[in-house]
């Protein structure tokens, strides 16, 4: 196990683009560094505090290129289907079992200047702290996250349900039809536990896309953002939405003021009322009622006589059918 | 056949006197629905709460209790068209059924002697049949919207969210019905042979059943 448990090269905001290390880490990601576990109740404190990481996407340096895209098929070596072509860039449709991140292209038209604003937004999971993949899951251990902010599934533990898929408030988690297991960005878990960046940050050639800590990030954030407001773009901003406690891939867009108009990217994502009303005081609630029945059936069936017939109904019975007639309707 | 009995309802006289009351065909088709009922449950309740999810062992891990389950619910949904259609006529509510649901107190306390005379189904009965014919229903039109492998794409996943809390919410109250199902037919001994093999003691018709008796007889009692 290494000294510093943090990524060494963390600290430089291109450090993904740069050649990896040459000397061999121990592997940093653990089970003594989750801090949440799906469907656990009580997971052993984590042994130790990872840097917290991130990865920033700045929109505004995007040449829409699917480096990452073709990076993230490359090293998670998974086998997208070669699709049609519908008339725009984006390729393939949506994000799928076997594409973890998507480049989704919009046009838009600022109101402001009349100006054709080609949007691109590299799709793909945020990395929530607030998990609502996790929240929703009820597998023991198929989603975990780590101390470094990392969610990854763990799909031996996938039983292919499909909740994950409601509890993301972003939409990212695709069901493979082949092997019923959910799919999504690692952030490079593995990759990343032995101190290199993501295979899209080191792919990309504008390096729009960076990876260090999410201090870091924050700092180079706003760097970008000033360069951005000094250009015009007076609604520049981060994003890192507080309503899931922050995110763990952020964006730096240009018009962060209206997160939607980068192909519906939501304003204010939160874990929908209804997975939290659901995994709450539906689940508490319905188990308790379920228990107390039983209980109930229980001790009645215990202490209580049974309803039996008795001798005097069999007496009554033989006078009501008195001469024993019997009769079929 | 009359406004109180229904096909196959019949009495052969003998020591002691029997009631046919269940036909072949009902009987199958409730064991089979009980069948399903309980891998459901058992599966079902495996992915509500992490406390249960040791059940999924039972069917050879999640992955199983998670793909058998709708199928499950499948024929559970047909058993229940069934079910409905060969018992909906006398579970009709009645005026009568007030009256009964009304001395409830009486018969948990073990004098069903001294409760108003009830028909083929009492009352207790007709809304433990009612509510599992809605439940199910509720059930098997959320489970449809949540039945990620074939009909993922075919709802907007706000949909899927409010139709998984449903779903929740029906088995619950499914699930609390049936323990009220289970138990009343353990209490009132004679019941659970009664679905096994289709008849009743005439006493405990009598007892349990007497306006049903009455109506095969032809006597109509004081209360009618």
């Amino acid at each position: 196990m290494l000294e510093n448990p943090e990524n060494p090269y963390a600290h430089n905001p291109d450090a993904a683009s740069k050649n990896p290390p040459t000397q061999s880490f121990a592997v940093n990601l653990g089970a003594g560094d989750l801090i949440r576990r799906s469907a656990t109740a009580e997971l052993p404190a984590p042994s130790r505090q990872l840097t917290p990481v991130a990865k920033l996407i700045d929109v505004s340096k995007c040449i829409g290129c699917k480096a990452c895209q073709s990076a993230c098929v490359e090293w998670n070596d998974t086998d997208p289907t070669i699709e049609e072509n519908h008339g725009v860039y984006m390729n393939p449709h949506d994000l799928t079992p076997n594409m973890f991140t998507l480049m989704r292209f919009s046009e838009w038209v600022n109101p402001d200047t009349d100006n054709l604003e080609w949007l691109i937004r590299k799709d793909g999971c945020m990395h929530c702290a607030d998990p609502g993949c996790l929240k929703a899951c009820p597998s023991p251990g198929a989603i975990v996250q780590y101390s470094n902010g990392i969610v990854d599934f763990i799909h031996e533990n996938c039983i292919g349900c499909g909740y994950c898929v409601k509890g993301c408030p972003f939409d990212i988690p695709r069901i493979s039809k082949k092997d019923h297991r959910a799919y999504k960005c690692t952030l490079c878990s593995d990759r990343v536990a032995v101190g290199q960046g993501p295979a899209c940050a080191k792919a990309c050639p504008t390096q729009a896309i960076v990876f260090g800590t999410k201090e870091d990030m924050k700092k180079h954030a706003e760097g970008r953002i000033a360069d951005l407001k000094s250009r015009g773009f007076e609604n520049a901003g981060l994003y890192d939405p507080e309503g899931v406690g922050g995110t763990h891939v952020m964006y730096v867009l240009h018009h962060a003021d209206k997160p939607h108009i980068y192909s519906n990217l939501p304003d204010h994502p939160i874990i929908s009322p209804v997975v939290v009303a659901w995994k709450g005081v539906t689940k508490t609630a319905g188990l308790a009622a379920m228990g107390f029945a039983a209980a109930v059936a229980v001790l009645h069936g215990l202490f209580a006589r049974a309803n039996r017939v008795t001798a005097e109904d069999q007496e009554n019975a033989r006078r009501l059918l008195g001469d024993g007639k019997g009769g079929r309707t | 056949m009359t406004a109180e009995t229904e096909k196959g309802d019949a009495i052969a006289p003998g020591n002691p006197p029997m009631v046919h009351r269940y036909t072949l065909s009902k009987r199958i088709n409730h064991w089979v629905g009980a069948v399903a009922i309980i891998v459901l449950l058992l599966s079902g309740l495996s992915m509500f709460h992490p406390s249960l999810f040791f059940l999924s062992a039972i069917f050879g891990g999640g992955q199983n209790a998670r793909a058998i389950h709708p199928w499950f619910g499948v024929i559970l949904f047909l058993s229940t068209i069934v079910l409905f259609f060969q018992f909906w006529r006398l579970n009709l509510w009645r005026r009568s059924d007030l009256a009964w649901t009304l001395h409830i107190g009486t018969l948990v306390a073990g004098h069903e002697e001294k409760m108003p005379e009830s028909g083929k189904y009492n009352a207790g009965q007709k809304f433990v049949f009612w509510a599992q014919m809605l439940l199910i229903l509720a059930l098997f039109c959320t489970g449809i919207m949540i039945w990620d492998r074939y009909f993922s794409g075919m709802t907007s996943i706000e949909t899927q969210r409010l139709a998984l809390i449903s779903h929740a919410i029906c088995a619950t109250l499914v699930i609390l019905v049936l323990i009220l199902h289970v138990y009343a037919g353990i209490w009132v001994r004679g019941s659970f042979t009664a679905m096994i093999r289709g008849w009743v003691p005439a006493a405990w018709a009598w007892r349990h059943h007497r306006a049903w008796l009455r109506a095969l007889i032809g006597k109509p009692g004081p209360a009618e």
